[in-house]
């Protein structure tokens, strides 16, 4: 399966490797640099590339490449799957994944990487049982382990990889005993020049953050769950339950974990929060466009719509951009041609707007495409397909937790064709 | 460091050793001083040491083997962590003298109480075996044995370990299938797509296809049909309801909730497990989800995109409520943009042609130009693909011609030029249009196909053209290479059509240097004979180039795969087998009951019954009339005790008639005791067996007419080797034909054929074949013992498709049956110009005489002879047409040589046979 991973920075350089089973020499990575020269950008590099002896799946996050060299053949999403597994358990160990945390705990990522693979095939990828063999570093445990040259190698076989429940060990303890769960939704939509939605749905997931004592067994239900179209679970829901009595049962990973992710069905018609006029013109022959744009709130039952970022790739031919925002600042990198309003919250009785000119490379004639609005921006208290979490109850231990939901809609791909 | 005594400062200086192994450089160096911390108690400086000894023991083999007993004592620790970890780093150690340890070491790890350590023993399984390859029959045990395990944290492993080191050794699946597919939902992810992806295959060899549903048999006909024969009424094939397998059902029942999982991997193998086994009107249900995965990451979407693409070439409704999803957002990257403009140009119809088109026109406007580009070919693909709307994609076309950029505008013209090829209609308009443009465009591949366009359709604008020709002669040495040629093309095309005009350009073209064409042209002023020549040359109607999709030819690679992915066959890949015609026998997957034999004696048994039955024949026989009367009677007496053996009296049919004729005068013997003889053999052979059809291993399937070239019509044929009924002389061939169009296909029939003389045996026209359907038509054809290819002509009402069988030589035998004595005799009659022999190296899993009696029978039809030496196999067949003896015999030396030695009349098939056999033993 998995032969090697190389991690490759952004500069092009390898700055980690590991094999599981003989060493591949890390000229192999040539080919990748050549299909990364090919590729104009960097998310435009093929995610399987040939080579004559090997193949290279890589995987693009946090601006660092992870290429995993395969010899035989393997479905290539096992192992993108994977490599983004890696990824997300570093980012839970270091709290981020940059190439400085990487370097810092070189250590830790190697002991990591030989728990979670064994020959090439995945052996612990469950944060859980990680973090039973691994203690990730904290600042107090650095301390106390040069102290008293303690370890941070768990000294015992975590139990969950025996149970019937791998995702929890036994024996948690808290004195607090609290769960938390949030909703949250994204919508992702495609507004066309006249204001029409040409498509829009909306993804959510619910991630919870559970710290119980000993062995809960939760059952979660919802007033609507018929809007919940298609869904995924976390392996420790129970499928039978779910088909029969649409009733969330499970005993929860102890810590955050992400319990559901569901597709809203789409014959119900997707609510937009905001609207966007927006007059963006080129006249040729001269070298100056009209930039005008303002934002509104709409369908968003009575919540405040807030962090709104526009951002918009203006056309190569844009020189520079003299802009006046009502609310927010605005940003304009003339390498990239990245135009960034920064607009905060939408007041109803002040509308946001961002007027002003672009100035166009002289003699360059008229771009022939408008450029694209994507909209980023967060409501709180609301779920908008109007999903509601009904109730929360605990079996198996005698103590009450303290429960708490919270909801909160974003948009996800939101994008405005002008 | 390494050597202070304090384990902290041990501890740092690994820490930073293995900082350095990280880095990629060199510390091979240290070695000696990290070995001797093997033993250490602190479990952290441990572990350093192991990842630092699996990185460099293969380079210090000999320092490494100190640490092999600190291992093997920890084997034995009463901590089942240690015992597994000791195991793990112990075969990670790449140094081949420990083979043996490590051997002794994954047997007893097996057969560990934790189901830790037994994980850890199937991984073990496969780095021994991709160091020492040898140990495989040993390896193959233990992991029979933990096939049998019933932890789901052993499953995943050992699946695994069987796909790497015995993945055709289907057989050791038969016993844990049922028990696989019910841990399957609480095995851990990564071992529920190996163990998916092996029930994949297991299925699609253990299972008949649930496709054939709903096809339509004309039960009249075929009735009517077999009554002239009254033995062979039997057909395999006859229609009969299908039934799917329970076991089928199982996998596919309890593979479904795993479609919810949060893995994408998993998700995609069951998407690819129902494409691939489930009924076609089942495979819906994973649409939902494949939809779902193109939420995640970049990579996903990329993998995922790729299958759709290929599922919605063949199935257009699976994603069409979905096509929204597939909508570009301008910040994708660029292959996913073209990926997603791919599937969208599979689902265009009739009914959303205008939304797709209306999507399109923002596509075109985008600023990535690639894309843009792409997306100008998907409009001419929906344009040829959907007449209605060919003529307003050819508008919109036309508008791109003034776009201000290059490439599209280039596209574009490229695009047009194809469509008026596929449609050459009164399209002067564009063509004028286009010449007026002619200044502007300046990409050579644009000009060029403008000029062809010119010359191609000259009589339809005669004024244009040579106004173009005029302007091009003037700019001619400025050109681009691939302009020029097509200036001068235009030229010559232009003379031909109308020569007048042109009189006064071509002395441009002839200062330069257009040999060719002025060779072509020049003479034609005097001779007429040529003119029609170049005429014919230059003007000929030039086939219609098919706009189609690059995806169209992904199908043959599985789903999901790394080859579907780079549409090659990347190395590991295993071939998804078709269905087979019959489902093996089912029972084997029963767990309680002992697997029926497998052996040698099988064959034996075959043969002695085949002998009894001859022993029967000949001795009732003395007219033709009266033999088969008798061996009607035999059968039917015998077939009251055992199915099998009357099939086996059927199909020994015609043998025993060619015996006959050899045998002059035939011995009188009363039918009792025949028939007595013929019962006591048959409780020899225990009732389950079913071995009588003579061709053993997998029927190969060939394709016969794809379904992209046969507009929906696809056949796949195979020789049934079963000796033909309508005529003695004929091969038999099963040809199954499938609908997979979306309307149903009527009269399909046998058309012409070429050689003229060549005598087919055609089926009965199919009036109708309902979409999706599949019926299976039996052919006979005359070879006449050649391997030259048969040419036919498939038609259906409207269309005609020629294609062509091409038998290999060992199609074109009947196995005879003999003695060993007889064989001998026959022998001695054939030799020196009628022998050919050659010396072969056989691949060492077909050195048992079962494995050289498949391969060599998988190869040829011929029948076994059964032999007193064990070194000597012999095999013998007779030809289709001429009824020539054929004589296989196979010596075996030592070291897997053997003497391969064919005696015939025929000598070219001889040579023929040798070099297929020689490749069926060599390869494993």
């Amino acid at each position: 399966m998995i032969h090697s991973l190389f991690l490759i920075n952004a500069s092009g350089d390898i700055f980690l490797e590991k094999h599981w089973k003989s060493v591949v020499s890390r000229s192999v990575c040539d080919y990748f640099f050549e299909a990364q020269e090919r590729a104009t950008e960097p998310e435009n590099v093929p995610p399987v590339i040939p080579t004559p002896h090997h193949y290279l799946i890589s995987v693009l996050r946090h601006r660092i490449y992870f290429v995993a060299v395969i010899q035989s053949e393997v479905p290539p999403l096992f192992v993108i799957e994977f490599l983004h597994r890696v990824v997300d358990t570093f980012q839970d160990y270091f709290g981020v994944c940059t190439e400085a945390a990487i370097k810092d705990n070189v250590v830790v990522v190697y002991e990591l990487l030989e728990e979670m693979l064994d020959n090439g095939f995945p052996l612990a990828t469950e944060s859980n049982i990680l973090k039973e063999l691994i203690k990730p570093p904290t600042i107090l445990r650095t301390m106390v382990n040069t102290i008293t040259g303690s370890t941070n190698v768990g000294e015992q076989l975590p139990t969950g990889q025996l149970s019937v429940v791998p995702w929890r060990r036994t024996g948690v303890k808290y004195t607090n005993n609290e769960a938390y769960f949030d909703v949250v939704e994204e919508i992702d939509a495609i507004i066309d020049k006249s204001g029409s939605t040409i498509t829009a749905e909306i993804q959510g997931v619910i991630d919870a953050c559970v710290k119980l004592t000993g062995m809960p067994d939760l059952t979660l239900s919802f007033m609507n769950p018929r809007l919940l179209d298609d869904v995924s679970f976390h392996p420790c829901v129970r499928f039978k339950r779910w088909e029969a009595e649409r009733i969330l049962s499970f005993i929860p990973p102890d810590g955050n974990f992400r319990l559901l992710s569901y597709h809203v069905s789409s014959q119900n018609l997707v609510a937009i929060p905001v609207y966007i006029k927006h007059n963006i013109t080129f006249r040729e022959g001269s070298s100056q466009g009209r930039f005008d744009l303002t934002l509104g709130p709409k369908q968003t039952m009575g919540k405040a719509v807030e962090s709104v970022l526009v951002s918009s790739q203006l056309p190569r031919g844009v020189l520079n951009a003299n802009l006046n925002p009502s609310q927010g600042t605005y940003t304009f990198d003339p390498v990239t041609k990245m135009l960034s309003w920064d607009v905060g919250k939408i007041n109803p009785q002040k509308l946001p707007s961002l007027k002003g000119t672009m100035s166009l490379q002289a003699g360059a004639s008229k771009p022939d495409e408008n450029p694209t609005i994507n909209i980023q921006l967060k409501i709180q208290q609301m779920a908008i397909s109007g999903l509601k979490v009904n109730r929360l109850d605990m079996y198996g231990e005698k103590y009450k937790p303290f429960k708490g939901i919270k909801y909160m809609t974003k948009a996800g791909k939101f994008q405005v064709r002008t | 460091m390494l050597e202070s005594n304090k384990d902290s400062l041990k501890l740092e200086a690994m820490k930073r050793v293995v900082g350095l192994i990280a880095k990629g450089k060199n510390a091979s160096e240290l070695f000696p001083a990290v070995v001797k911390n093997v033993a250490s108690k602190n479990i952290e400086l441990k572990k350093l040491v192991y990842v630092y000894l699996v990185r460099y023991a293969e380079e210090q083999q000999d320092l490494a083997l100190l640490s092999i007993s600190t291992f093997q004592r920890a084997l034995k620790d009463p901590n089942q962590f240690i015992r597994g970890s000791a195991l793990r780093v112990l075969s990670s150690i790449r140094v081949p003298i420990i083979v043996p340890i490590m051997m002794l070491a994954i047997k007893e790890a097996a057969a560990d109480l934790s189901p830790y350590v037994r994980k850890t023993s199937a991984h073990a399984i496969q780095k021994l075996y991709s160091m020492d390859p040898d140990q495989k029959e040993q390896l193959i045990e233990v992991i029979e044995k933990l096939l049998k395990d019933k932890s789901t944290l052993v499953a995943g492993s050992v699946v695994m370990a069987f796909e790497e080191v015995c993945p055709d050794r289907i057989d050791l699946i038969h016993k844990n299938y049922r028990k696989l597919c019910n841990l399957l939902v609480d095995v851990e992810e990564w071992g529920q797509v190996v163990i998916i992806s092996m029930l994949t295959r297991y299925a699609r060899t253990q299972f008949t296809s649930p496709w054939k549903e709903g096809a339509m048999f004309d039960e009249n006909n075929e009735k009517a049909f077999y009554d002239s024969d009254s033995e062979e009424k039997k057909d395999q094939t006859e229609a009969q309801p299908y039934i799917m397998d329970p076991d089928h059902r199982l996998l596919l029942r309890n593979t479904k909730p795993l479609l919810q999982s949060r893995n994408t991997a998993v998700v995609m193998s069951v998407a690819q497990l129902y494409w691939h086994l489930a009924p076609k009107h089942e495979v819906n249900i994973v649409t939902k989800s494949l939809v779902r995965l193109l939420r995640s990451h970049r990579e996903v979407q990329y993998i995922v995109l790729q299958n759709i693409a290929t599922m919605s070439i063949q199935r257009k409704g699976m994603f069409e409520p979905f096509m929204k999803s597939f909508y570009v957002r301008s910040t994708d990257a660029t292959h996913i943009k073209t990926l997603k403009l791919e599937i969208l140009t599979n689902l265009a119809n009739e009914a959303n042609i205008s939304t797709i088109l209306r999507e399109f026109q923002t596509y075109v406007k985008s600023q990535d130009k690639a894309f843009a580009a792409a997306t100008i070919q998907a409009i001419g693909r929906c344009a040829t693909n959907i007449s209605e709307v060919t003529d307003t994609c050819l508008n919109g076309l036309v508008l791109l011609l003034s776009n201000r950029d290059e490439t599209v505008v280039a596209e574009s013209v490229v695009v047009i030029k194809k469509l008026l090829q596929t449609q050459p209609t009164q399209h002067s308009e564009i063509i004028k249009h286009m010449a007026k443009l002619f200044d502007n465009i300046t990409v050579s591949m644009a000009r060029a196909s403008i000029l062809w366009l010119m010359g191609e359709y000259c009589e339809r604008v005669p004024k244009i053209a040579p106004d173009v020709l005029r302007k091009m002669a003037k700019t001619f040495t400025a050109e681009e290479d691939i302009v020029k040629l097509q200036t001068v093309n235009l030229a010559a095309k232009l003379y031909l059509t109308n020569s007048k005009q042109t009189k006064l350009l071509t002395h441009y073209d002839i200062r330069d240097r257009t040999r060719f064409i002025r060779q072509l042209i020049v003479p034609n002023e005097k001779s007429g004979a040529l003119n029609k020549y170049a005429r014919r040359i230059l003007l000929a109607p030039k086939p219609a180039p098919v706009l189609e999709s690059a995806f169209k030819d992904r199908d043959r690679y599985q789903l999901g795969t790394l080859s579907h992915s780079l549409n090659t066959k990347a190395t590991g890949y295993l071939e998804l087998s078709d269905w087979p015609a019959v489902a093996p026998d089912q029972s084997v997957r029963n767990v309680e009951v002992i697997e029926p034999v497998r052996n040698p004696d099988t064959l034996l048994i075959i043969v002695l019954l085949h002998a009894c039955l001859i022993l029967t024949h000949k001795s009732g026989s003395e007219s033709e009339e009266e033999s088969s009367e008798e061996s009607d009677k035999t059968s039917s007496d015998s077939g009251k005790s055992s199915s099998g053996s009357e099939k086996s009296s059927s199909e020994s049919e015609p043998e025993q008639k060619k015996k006959k004729k050899m045998t002059k005068a035939p011995q009188k013997k009363s039918k009792p005791t025949a028939n007595l003889c013929l019962l006591r053999f048959i409780p020899v052979f225990p009732m389950s067996l079913q071995v009588t059809t003579p061709s053993f291993g997998p029927v190969k399937t060939y394709e016969l007419l794809h379904h992209m070239t046969g507009k929906g019509l696809s056949a796949k044929y195979h020789f049934s080797r079963q000796p033909c009924l309508y005529q003695p002389s004929m091969v038999a061939v099963q040809v199954i034909l499938t609908n997979s169009s979306d309307h149903s296909l009527e009269e399909i029939h046998i058309g012409d054929r070429s050689p003229a003389s060549l005598n087919i045996h055609c089926f009965n026209t199919i009036e109708r074949l309902e979409p999706e359907a599949s019926v299976t038509v039996s052919m006979g054809i005359d070879f006449s013992d050649s391997t030259q290819a048969a040419n036919f002509q498939l038609c259906t009402k409207e269309d005609q498709f020629s294609v062509s069988i091409q038998p290999a030589v060992g199609e074109l035998l009947m196995p005879s049956t003999m003695t060993e004595q007889d064989f001998s005799k026959e022998q001695g009659k054939l030799l020196g110009m009628n022998e050919t022999s050659a010396t072969i190296t056989m691949a060492t899993a077909n050195t048992s005489s079962q494995a050289i009696s498949k391969q060599v029978l998988c190869a040829a039809n011929v029948g076994v002879v059964s032999s007193s030496a064990n070194n000597f196999h012999r095999f013998a067949g007779r030809t289709v047409s001429s009824r020539a003896l054929v004589l296989v015999s196979l010596e075996l030396k030592e070291s897997s040589t053997a003497l391969l030695t064919i005696n015939t009349e025929k000598s070219v098939m001889a040579s023929m046979l040798l070099r297929d056999l020689k490749q069926a033993l060599a390869q494993a």
